[in-house]
């Protein structure tokens, strides 16, 4: 899981005027499942696009599959080989969800049919219903087995679990991460549930308008985020002049809270300094991580 | 194996997963020589990362507390089964510990807080390299 499979280095796209990235990069590791977070408008369907060749970007370049997105050919290219859902997508009015299926398959090599069956049974999509008389929650799940059974070796999704029950969330999860289990496929998806991404990605990218604002590997993020408690001897301030890192001291008499957002080492050894001090120490969850960069930046 | 992973926490989830594993072993649920579930079915199982078990395996191996047997699987190791083992002699220390504490006349609260306050020691003793010393 080293290679970078989508690649994106200091994105810009304006519209009319009004940027919508602004300089964004992006390193997805071949293997991964791959979160890719931030608030509504900070350009993750932009973005989305821009990988897709649906639009091309004003500055900065992006590769998926080591070739130039936004490049005619190469996006064509690209497209073949990637299982992709969004929200947005028109799907044919006069067909029925077999139909769809049918004719979606024609267009890939690589489809599954044995995926496909599975999917249809799961999602429990009624096969002859028209595409128009399908309820919101029926079309994404449509979307989806669309993606999923292309036999593509890199999904990208734009919050594909929208408007599902937590049951239909669970399942779609499930076949998510079975299928990178399977073969190693890329899942690079865009999500405001917060709680389905920390169950799933391995890896996350937190954008805010039009940028990256936190990057990389959730494991390594839990670790180098924390909460500190701290109890000192001694009245008024905390004499000590913190390292960079650390986010919302609030102090209550001998009590300091804090936020550290990285520096974790240097800052345990500048509070255990403190005289007659007591630490403890609290996990953060993505939320927080989440909120925090939202706001700071 | 009955799991119970909390992916909302802030600990890391190959963390937790490995942390299970030792406690099903230390219990005795897991037994020297038992195969653990591949990759793939316990990933399904628990809906998570399957790159996130493969990392809690490894480290397990690397701790040798597991043993990986070539197109076979994981397996529970004789090492990490005496593990087990010193866990429940350390076990009736703590017992003992607690009886005589008892007879001191000592609350639960008292003893709890006399526990963490030396771990709080110990802890801070092993970050500032020994300097307290």
């Amino acid at each position: 899981m080293s290679e970078a499979i989508i690649e994106a280095r200091g994105l810009h796209k304006s519209f009319k005027g009004t940027p919508a990235l602004n300089g964004l990069d992006l390193d997805v590791p071949a293997g991964s499942i791959f979160g890719f977070l931030g608030r509504n408008g900070a350009g993750k369907t932009t973005t989305i696009k821009l990988l897709m060749g649906l639009l091309k970007a004003d500055r900065g370049d992006a590769h998926v599959f080591g070739l130039r997105a936004g490049d005619a050919s190469a996006s064509i290219e690209i497209r073949r080989r990637i299982g992709f859902a969004t929200e947005e997508k028109e799907l044919y009015p006069y067909m029925t969800v077999a139909q769809v299926i049918r004719f979606t398959r024609s267009f890939f090599p690589r489809w599954r049919d044995d995926l496909a069956e599975r999917y249809l049974r799961l999602f429990e999509l009624p096969a002859q219903r028209k595409i128009p008389a399908l309820s919101k929650g029926m079309r994404s799940k449509l979307m989806l087995l669309l993606a999923m059974s292309h036999g593509a070796e890199l999904l990208v999704l734009d919050e594909p679990t929208e408007g599902l029950d937590p049951a239909a969330v669970e399942g779609v999860l499930r076949e998510l991460v079975a299928l990178s289990g399977a073969d190693g496929t890329t899942i690079f998806f865009s999500s405001h549930q917060l709680s389905e991404v920390e169950q799933i990605a391995d890896h996350v990218c937190i954008i805010e308008r039009g940028a990256t604002v936190v990057a990389g590997s959730l494991d390594d993020l839990k670790l180098q985020y924390q909460r500190l408690r701290v109890v000192f001897a001694g009245d008024g301030a905390a004499p000590v002049h913190w390292v960079d890192g650390v986010q919302h001291i609030h102090q209550e008499g001998r009590t300091v809270e804090m936020l550290v957002s990285r520096n974790l080492d240097a800052i345990l050894q500048q509070a255990h300094a403190l005289p007659g001090a007591s630490v403890e120490r609290f996990p953060v969850t993505l939320k927080e991580i989440f909120l925090e960069q939202v706001r700071s930046s | 194996m009955i799991l119970r992973l909390n992916s909302s926490s802030g600990v890391p989830i190959y963390l937790q997963l490995m942390e299970q594993i030792k406690h099903a072993i230390e219990t005795g649920a897991l037994k020297a020589g038992d195969q653990l579930p591949t990759i793939r079915k316990l990933a399904e199982e628990l809906v998570m990362n399957p790159n996130t078990v493969v990392r809690a395996y490894r480290e397990l191996q690397h701790e040798g507390v597991i043993e990986v047997r070539h197109g076979s699987g994981a397996y529970v190791s004789e090492l990490a089964a005496s593990g087990a083992r010193v866990t429940r002699k350390a076990q009736s220390i703590v017992q003992s510990a607690l009886e005589r504490l008892a007879s001191f006349g000592l609350t639960e609260d008292e003893v709890r807080r006399l526990f963490e306050n030396e771990l709080a020691q110990h802890r801070s003793v092993k970050v500032m390299g020994g300097k307290d010393e």
